[in-house]
């Protein structure tokens, strides 16, 4: 096991800002399981610095109006609508 | 009809009159969006979700006049090895009864190697059409990045990933290769393979021709395999060499860390992507209360033990303090494995090794141990890494009848050299 094994408080930490809620038998396991998968993650610290030299290029095209989805369309897997939007929790 | 949970629905698709394709059927994954006809991805979270458009390929298969006979089982996602992380059940192989078909792509793989449709589509973002090809005696193409557009797959990690076909021999795979590829406006990442020195004849090329051809095995892919595999994988190679092909062995030092580079980014896109789901737009909803506390009751009941786990590792790999130690580093390993591979494929027409180092595992025996399932994807990740094309054909059985997948990987854009070179085996 890794010395930079996480603990159930940062599992629950990352599991706050992934937005997932996690029951208790789900810490536990998955505290256990990242130790594994992150300490075999490890082996990574053995890559050599690489030249990214990729040939990317930025792929550009006119912003033109075309057919799109109808209002219908958009909102019709929504759950919840109201005046043609999405409706969704409150904010605060 | 099949007896082995590959489709997740069965409502028949019907294509234009005519075509290349008239009088088939394309049975299709079903994180491939198909206008009116539900696409879960194989998760709770999209139980109902009936998208209203078609993806690119959808198109292009119905413009061929293909018959769609219904949507694929697949691990949630995307995200596993073996076809059992599907919301809506594990997927029965039919070439190995009692083990998994692999995945993700477990569904469209079972439901040809079955007899069940003629061809069907998946995707690959680090194996998922080539290891259930392997594991169910079929034939699976994983395509150059940006030969087929990614327009309607719904996305896991989007700088890995292609769709790509399956079908029982190399010809009928490159000819439904042949109806997919090519460039599409909505996706800003396909190319055009005719502005990299090829065509799209991939039909033509399954002439089974390897005199000549000259065959690169790197020796880190056959580490480690299980024996019964390198056995069954040095029988496909004499093979071929009996036909005219010569074979050397090469060194890829880099692929020793492709696993572990391809989970952080694959986790790393995921935990971006799959963002989206906050039950707002689409998929299950959180329901009434604060917006923090919906979204989380709505991921938490939408997703599967497989998605949560990957999508907090790619959280934790992007936070704070993290990015450069797991991030950075597996795009470094990235870099290198590409680079491992141009060298590698500047003296051989193309690399082979067994498509996956074990038979397929009995079923229900991987998913307590996650590690273990990911190690299994250390020969089909790399090519994902580098952007390559890379083809699985059957390369024979185990002694006990388990079937076993030769991988074939090319240069960029050289799917006519892969194509060629796997039509000898089948």
């Amino acid at each position: 096991m890794s010395d930079n094994a996480v603990d159930g408080d940062e599992v629950t930490h990352i599991a706050d800002l992934a937005r997932i809620d996690l029951d208790e038998a789900e810490v536990e396991r998955f505290t256990e399981q990242f130790g594994e998968i992150l300490s075999a993650f490890e082996a990574l610290d053995e890559v050599p610095e690489t030249d990214r030299d990729a040939e990317l290029t930025n792929v550009m095209r006119p912003d033109k109006v075309r057919e799109c989805l109808s209002q219908d369309e958009a909102l019709q897997n929504a759950p919840d609508s109201e005046a043609g939007q999405f409706k969704g929790p409150k904010v605060s | 009809m099949t007896d082995y949970n590959a489709y997740i629905a069965t409502d028949t698709i019907e294509g234009a009159e005519g075509g290349p394709l008239a009088g088939k059927t394309v049975a299709v994954k079903d994180n491939i969006s198909t206008k009116g006809v539900q696409t879960t991805c194989g998760s709770a979270m999209l139980e109902g979700y009936v998208p209203p458009y078609d993806a690119t390929v959808i198109k292009r298969l119905k413009d061929a006049g293909a018959t769609i006979p219904g949507k694929t089982n697949m691990d949630e996602f995307g995200m596993g090895t073996t076809t059992e992380t599907s919301a809506y059940g594990a997927v029965e192989n039919p070439a190995a009864r009692g083990r998994v078909p692999g995945g993700s792509s477990g569904g469209s793989a079972a439901v040809v190697a079955a007899g069940d449709a003629d061809y069907a589509l998946g995707s690959d973002t680090g194996g998922s059409v080539r290891c259930p090809a392997a594991f169910c005696g079929v034939v699976g193409i994983k395509p150059t990045y940006g030969l087929v557009s990614r327009y309607g797959l719904v996305a896991y990690a989007n700088s890995l990933e292609q769709i790509g076909p399956l079908a029982p021999t190399v010809e009928e795979a490159a000819e439904l290769l042949e109806v997919i590829a090519g460039p599409d406006e909505r996706d800003g990442t396909t190319r055009d393979a005719r502005e990299h020195g090829t065509d799209y004849d991939f039909a033509d090329a399954a002439d089974g021709d390897v005199e000549g051809l000259s065959i690169g095995v790197p020796t880190e892919l056959l580490d480690g395999a299980d024996e019964r595999v390198v056995e069954t994988f040095w029988d496909a190679i004499d093979e071929l060499e009996s036909r005219g092909a010569s074979y050397h062995e090469v060194d890829l030092p880099s692929v020793e860390h492709a696993v572990e580079a391809y989970y952080v980014i694959a986790m790393s896109e995921a935990s971006s992507n799959l963002a989206r789901f906050d039950g707002v737009r689409y998929g299950q909803s959180g329901g009434e209360g604060n917006w923090n506390e919906s979204f989380a009751k709505a991921r938490d009941e939408g997703f599967g033990e497989e998605v949560k786990r990957r999508v907090l590792l790619g959280t934790y790999a992007l936070s704070a303090g993290y990015h450069d130690k797991y991030y950075k580093k597996a795009q470094d390993a990235r870099a290198w494995v590409k680079q491992d591979f141009d060298e590698a494929l500047s003296g051989a027409d193309v690399l082979a090794s067994p498509t996956m180092p074990v038979p397929p595992m009995k079923r229900g025996e991987s998913l307590d141990d996650p590690l273990t399932m990911y190690l299994a994807d250390a020969n089909t990740t790399p090519v994902n890494l580098a952007n390559l094309p890379a083809i699985s054909v059957p390369a024979g059985e185990t002694d006990d009848g388990l079937p076993v997948g030769l991988q074939l990987v090319g240069p960029a854009f050289g799917e006519k050299t892969i194509i060629r070179a796997g039509s000898a085996l089948a």
